[in-house]
């Protein structure tokens, strides 16, 4: 064996070059040249301020905008770092609940979930994608059907009307690509975007 | 199950298939040493590396001195990759300041990334600086795979040689595989992936003011070229902690077939690599065939299961059709959940693009029992070959048993020190899993990681050590891996996995080589048909079902019956 060390530390080195450097460093390179919109994480400015990426979901807690899926992303708890605490749509820090399919938590916070989007009124059939969590906890899309169902309570808290933000919604509808592949959805922060527009 | 999701899957396997097959004969041409389109650009390179290394290309070794070498290689990836992860405070490419890597959990991820496994107990976003996931975590996701090309066709040459001493050369192996086969192959899905929106930089991370006014920081980095060989090389190892369901590893179903296509490829094209190199076509269809009905049957029941969504959840108003959502991006949904789930775990990939641990109980079962057989369908790189031939010889004996004939497979005896070896190395995975498990239930700090209560939580520490012990690396996530427990007997449990399996492998292929190759007579038990390959598929029934039922009847089966009953823990 001791013969093999040899070829063994200098096959690291040269492989860690190759892969570990000249690789990474390539990619990198010919991406920021040829798509620089991409390898930089797809970020959208706003009147010269970035607010978000098109690829990241985030929360949103207003009536004026659509909401995306729950997120079970947790951040450090800033009175005590050690510990976490939710903070959904954390970037920094993506997750899903874990939570199994007889999980008595799973079904609690399903339950809340539900009964607090009925009483304010945004939603009136529960879309699946509207009551559980990502796996990621950052998933930007939503489904068409969850968005139609906050259509009303977003058209009210903007005073326009329903159809109106029908209209939005719709023009923001992403279908399959040759009508196979992928699902049908919504990216709900460009779809807030638009929405802001309007005024 | 809708007839959409369907051709969704149909699509990604076709795909695989029809690539698999000439890459198969390319990669054939690699390990057998021949000149191939790349050679003008990619064998001075490969001189260089001989030179530097001592290595005589031309001077190959017995089984043992590869077996040497392999190791010697592998202890010398494990100390680097401990220190630069125990170092990297003090390293540049830090740019979000992280601290050293505490010393349990550099053992695990070292361990992980040497054996091809890539369990991640880490969140890497959110522990493992730049210079740490280029110069250690992507090095090893090409070379743990190259070792495993190697030595599956180091097992190979035992098939096609006759009264050969030796068995190859593992420097040429990995070098080459490295070289001609994973390298090309990754700059190509990395730039795809970046075309497709996954970022390549830098940069730490973005501060963007969200629509609300709050201060969102997304973590980025070098991702895509991360990605191309975490699918390529069955490694798994995600850049961020939620791995491919995070937007960044895959942004859209394009992107997620291609990273599902780009983890079944090498594995099924090294089947038919196999058939090549033993110059009979018909032996590696025959085995990529077998890997394909266990491919499907997995998928099928996992997108049934996962497709009707969770009765709890119905129960209490939410729409059923779309499927159980609940760790499922919308983007891919459950057609293309399920196949990322059986595809992962059929080979030892473990890459993730949805939480397994939110599967329902029999979409859950999928992936568990997957990895319970060792991930051989179709395998991780050449780690699904050599598995897959090591029950083949098992088959091969029974079906000599039946007839009372010597078992032959193509042309080799099996006699009694094969067998012997063969049977080492399948009884390892029982002995890590079933014990490890075994004793993890039984201690506090075993029980006191998990994230679900009753049987899904046996489910967690069962799942946990079957991926450890297949070098697999995909997760019921809820788990907190991250403990000295669990850190330490994961570890463990990988080493034994990948060398405890590895080495009796390595010594069939001696013991192969060394023997005459009879000549196939009517007698002969023919090894392409579809009479081998029921053998086969029963021997793997019988084989790992008697094994594992009883754990798994106290896992997902009986979660199962307690869902429908309306029971929750």
């Amino acid at each position: 064996m001791l013969s093999q060390i040899r070829p063994a530390i200098v096959m690291i080195v040269l492989f860690t070059a190759l892969t570990g450097i000249v690789y990474p460093l390539a990619i990198t390179g010919v991406a920021q040249l040829a798509l620089p919109t991409q390898a930089n994480g797809s970020v959208i400015e706003r009147d010269g301020t970035v607010v978000g990426s098109a690829l990241i979901g985030q929360n949103f807690a207003s009536d004026r905008y659509f909401h995306g899926r729950p997120s079970a992303t947790t951040g450090p708890d800033p009175a005590e770092p050690s510990k976490s605490i939710d903070a959904p749509y954390n970037a920094s820090n993506s997750m899903g609940s874990n939570l199994g399919p007889t999980s008595k938590k799973l079904v609690d916070r399903v339950n809340a979930t539900i009964e607090a989007e009925f009483a304010a009124g945004r939603v009136d059939v529960v879309a699946a994608d509207a009551a559980t969590t990502s796996a990621s906890g950052l998933d930007p899309h939503i489904s068409p059907q969850f968005a139609l169902a906050q259509a009303g309570a977003v058209a009210k808290a903007r005073n326009l009307s329903e159809s109106q933000v029908r209209a939005v919604v719709e023009a923001n509808l992403e279908g399959r690509v040759l009508g196979v592949i992928g699902e049908p959805r919504v990216n709900v922060l460009l779809l807030n975007l638009a929405l802001d527009r309007l005024h | 199950m809708t007839s959409i999701g369907l051709a969704q899957i149909a699509i990604v396997l076709l795909a695989v298939i029809v690539a698999a097959i000439p890459l198969g004969n390319y990669i054939a041409t690699v390990l057998a040493g021949e000149r191939n389109l790349l050679s003008p650009v990619l064998s001075p390179i490969e001189r260089v590396f001989y030179r530097l290394a001592g290595v005589d290309p031309a001077r190959e070794q017995n089984w043992l001195a590869y077996t040497m070498a392999m190791l010697a290689f592998s202890v010398v990836g494990f100390a680097s990759l401990y220190a630069l992860q125990r170092l990297q405070a003090y390293l540049p490419l830090n740019p979000q300041g992280f601290s050293g890597v505490p010393a349990d959990l550099a053992f695990n991820t070292s361990m992980s990334f040497v054996t091809n496994t890539n369990w991640q107990n880490y969140g890497g976003e959110s522990t493992m600086s730049h210079l740490t996931q280029m110069l250690g975590l992507t090095v090893h996701n090409f070379v743990s795979a190259a070792t495993g090309l190697a030595m599956a066709f180091a097992l190979v040459r035992g098939f096609s040689r006759a009264e050969s001493p030796t068995i190859g050369n593992f420097w040429v192996d990995l070098t080459r595989s490295t070289l001609y086969v994973l390298l090309p192959l990754s700059i190509i899905v990395a730039l795809a992936l970046v075309a497709l929106g996954v970022p390549q930089t830098l940069q730490g991370s973005i501060e963007a003011t969200t629509l609300e006014g709050a201060k969102q920081m997304l973590a980025i980095g070098p991702v895509a070229s991360q990605e191309a060989i975490k699918e390529l090389g069955t490694n798994g190892g995600g850049f961020f902690n939620a791995n491919s369901a995070h937007p960044f590893e895959s942004p859209n179903a394009l992107s997620n077939m291609l990273e599902i296509w780009a983890l079944l490829v090498i594995p099924f094209a090294t089947a038919f690599a196999f058939g090549h190199a033993v110059f009979d076509y018909r032996q590696g269809r025959a085995i990529a065939i077998t890997m394909m009905i266990v491919l499907v049957a997995g998928v099928s029941v996992a997108y049934w299961a996962e497709a009707g969504g969770n009765p709890l959840l119905t129960e209490i108003g939410v729409d059923p059709s779309p499927g159980n959502m609940e760790g499922k991006e919308v983007r891919f949904g459950p057609a293309m959940s399920a196949l990322f789930a059986a595809s992962t775990t059929g080979t030892s990939c473990g890459a993730v693009n949805a939480m397994h641990d939110s599967f329902m109980p029999l979409g859950g079962l999928v992936p568990l029992f997957n990895m319970l057989m060792g991930s051989i369908a179709p395998g991780g790189v050449g780690a699904g070959l050599y598995g897959f031939l090591v029950l083949a010889i098992i088959a091969v004996f029974i079906a000599g048993l039946m007839v009372g004939r010597t078992p032959e497979y193509l042309g080799k005896k099996i006699e009694t020190r094969e067998m012997k070896l063969a049977m080492l190395a399948v009884l390892i995975y029982p002995l890590s899993v079933l014990a490890f498990t075994g004793v993890s239930v039984m201690l506090q700090t075993g029980l006191a990681s998990l994230n679900n209560a009753g049987p899904h939580g046996l489910s967690e520490i069962l799942y946990a050590f079957a991926s450890a012990t297949d070098n697999n690396g995909s997760a019921f996530a809820g788990l907190t891996g991250n403990t000295p427990w669990y850190n330490t007997t994961l570890g463990v449990a990988m080493l034994l996995g990948r060398f405890a399996f590895v080495i009796p492998v390595l010594a069939i292929a001696g013991a192969f080589a060394a023997k005459k190759k009879g000549a196939a007579s009517v007698g002969t038990f023919p090894t392409h048909g579809p009479l081998f390959i029921g053998l086969l598929l029963g021997v793997i029934v019988v084989l790992y079902l008697l094994q594992y039922f009883p754990a798994l009847a106290l896992g997902p089966i009986v979660e199962h019956f307690a869902l429908l009953a309306g029971k929750t823990f």
